[in-house]
């Protein structure tokens, strides 16, 4: 466990080292390439004192660390907020958004997992699984603007974006988690199936289990761990993947910030962006397999 | 059946791909009487917002989407298999490095990761596939890694040993055409991978620059027509649909046919 932990501060000082160099890969001069040419000097010094540009590397990876501690990360060139209150106000959408496409995801997905398995070979099955492989391969970039040209626009059911209204997180949610909830199919599918052929399924059916109860109650409860897992870590990718829905729907998270600052050649809150969705990610999913291993001692014991 | 459909629709994009500069037709033609034109019988999929044959773009953006796809899968391909390789071979200090590099990578968002190098890179085809090139090769390096790993305790290599060959001679010799099947199979899925996140890309803004035709940069000038000309947005979508599915039946297939277990 402690080395587990151990492995996963290594980790984030590494995402958090890589997020460092981001800046710093900008081809030449990052001042001349936020201001352009025309430029005065004295703006050109002052923006290269106030991203630190000026001290020596280790100098500034070393003051960037320490920042990083106290959760400053600078403020943005555009407004002069501070980043990190310019962050906390966005989080909340995109926390919302990713739950949300979570929920649908698993609503979506179970039930068409369980009816695949149970009626294996059949065309409910091949229906099911032709949907699952649709559902990865359309972008949700195409996914988002065809569900508002349907919902929205010729139905007039859905809001068509942002955050304001009523029911705007519908169509946001099911395009964020449309991917998510085909792969989740597959798995409960193979899952559930491969749980079927085991004894105590034999035992329960020659109990006289009616047939529900032996899928819902004795089947799905043990194929519960893979999935959850799954969903564990795909829970972190949702927060990475809302980064285009969030454009498509202009939903105000941290994805649609993110976009507008580098738009914007907003550097500090560019950073800050990447910075958090990635720490998010890597916490969701060290967490993950930490409850894993308490969940089942079998991988404890490894 | 149906990967004989897949194979064919990637083998027509790949063919428009390929002939691109050599086709009658000018995919950055203004045609001002046809703006916002539903398809017609000159047009057949319709015009955008600039009159330009919506057909045509589709073409072009067909061999920036194989270009960038192709390029991208074969860098990291190559890349990730060296890296992965030569770490799980030579084990040790080296293999801890690269191990610990591979994690802090797959610890970050991969799309992430690709918008900001793209953010920061600049638009233009070279920087699109650095940026997803540099994202891509963790794949095929924990892989190649693995591989390597379980590879070589094999009696060839200690045979191998024994008869004096060179460290770099029984990697490229002796391990790595044993490791063609699943790294085939793995850039198949890459393919379909690489192309959506190319349209990503350039439905955000940081792909090939206008007046440049991109699958992805099209949905999103489609998306502010929605009402008025849902087909701009609508045939890129199926364009990068069909291939993307094409190529992950291939993949399928692939990994069928070669009998090779996922082992992730």
């Amino acid at each position: 466990m402690t080395s587990r932990l151990l492995s996963a501060l290594i980790t984030l000082l590494g995402v958090v080292t890589l997020v460092f160099f981001l800046i710093h890969l900008i081809p030449g001069d990052p001042v001349e390439y936020i201001l352009g040419d025309s430029a005065r000097p004295a703006d050109r010094n002052a923006l290269r004192q106030q991203l630190g540009l000026d001290q020596p590397l280790l100098q500034q990876y070393r003051s960037y660390l320490a920042n990083l501690l106290s959760l400053n990360l600078g403020n943005s060139l555009h407004s002069n907020q501070s980043v990190t209150a310019l962050l906390a106000e966005r989080f909340p959408a995109t926390l919302e958004l990713a739950l949300a496409a979570f929920i649908i995801a698993v609503l979506i997905a179970v039930p068409l997992g369980v009816m695949a398995a149970r009626r294996r070979g059949t065309a409910w099955d091949s229906s099911a699984m032709t949907l699952s492989l649709l559902g990865v391969s359309i972008p949700n970039f195409w996914l988002g603007p065809m569900l508002i040209l349907l919902f929205s626009l010729w139905l007039g059911w859905t809001p068509v974006s942002g955050r304001e209204q009523p029911g705007s997180l519908i169509l946001p949610a099911i395009t964020l988690g449309a991917s998510l909830s085909a792969v989740l199919a597959r798995m409960v599918r193979s899952t559930l199936l491969e749980v079927l052929n085991e004894d105590y399924i034999r035992t329960a059916r020659a109990k006289g289990l009616k047939e529900s109860s032996v899928i819902w109650r004795h089947a799905l409860m043990n194929t519960m761990l893979p999935v959850v897992t799954l969903l564990g870590l795909q829970l972190g990718a949702l927060l990475a993947g809302a980064v285009i829905t969030e454009t498509v729907f202009s939903w105000p998270g941290i994805g649609s910030l993110l976009i507008e600052s580098i738009q914007k050649r907003d550097y500090p809150l560019v950073q800050g962006c990447v910075l958090l969705v990635a720490v998010s990610y890597l916490l969701i999913n060290t967490t993950t397999d930490l409850l894993y291993q308490l969940l089942d001692p079998r991988i404890r014991r490894q | 059946m149906k990967q004989r459909i897949a194979f064919v629709i990637l083998l027509v994009w790949v063919a428009a791909a390929l002939l691109e500069p050599l086709l009658p037709i000018s995919p950055n033609e203004i045609h001002l009487p046809a703006i916002l034109a539903a398809p017609s019988a000159d047009f057949w999929l319709g015009n955008d917002a600039l009159g330009r044959s919506v057909a045509e773009r589709l073409i072009a953006g067909a061999r920036i989407a194989f270009v960038v796809a192709f390029s991208t899968v074969f860098v990291s391909a190559l890349a990730g298999t060296v890296i992965g390789a030569v770490s799980g071979y030579a084990g040790g200090a080296l293999d801890h490095l690269v191990s610990r590099v591979i994690d802090i990578m797959l610890a970050f968002p991969g799309i992430l990761l690709a918008i900001a190098l793209a953010a920061i890179l600049g638009p233009g085809i070279e920087n699109l596939i650095i940026a997803i090139s540099s994202v891509g090769w963790v794949g095929y390096a924990r892989l190649a890694r693995s591989q390597a790993m379980t590879l070589r305790t094999r009696e060839h290599i200690t045979a191998a040993i024994a008869l004096g060959s060179g460290q770099g001679r029984i990697v490229f010799r002796h391990l790595l055409p044993l490791m063609m099947a699943p790294l085939l199979v793995e850039a198949s899925f890459g393919l379909a991978a690489v192309i959506v996140a190319e349209a990503g890309l350039s439905f955000l803004g940081l792909g090939v620059q206008p007046p440049q035709a991109s699958w992805g940069s099209m949905i999103r000038e489609g998306a502010g027509f929605l009402l008025v000309a849902p087909h701009l947005a609508i045939f890129p979508g199926i364009a990068i649909m069909l291939v993307v599915l094409s190529a992950n039946l291939l993949g399928d297939w692939m990994r069928d046919r070669l009998d090779v277990r996922q082992n992730l």
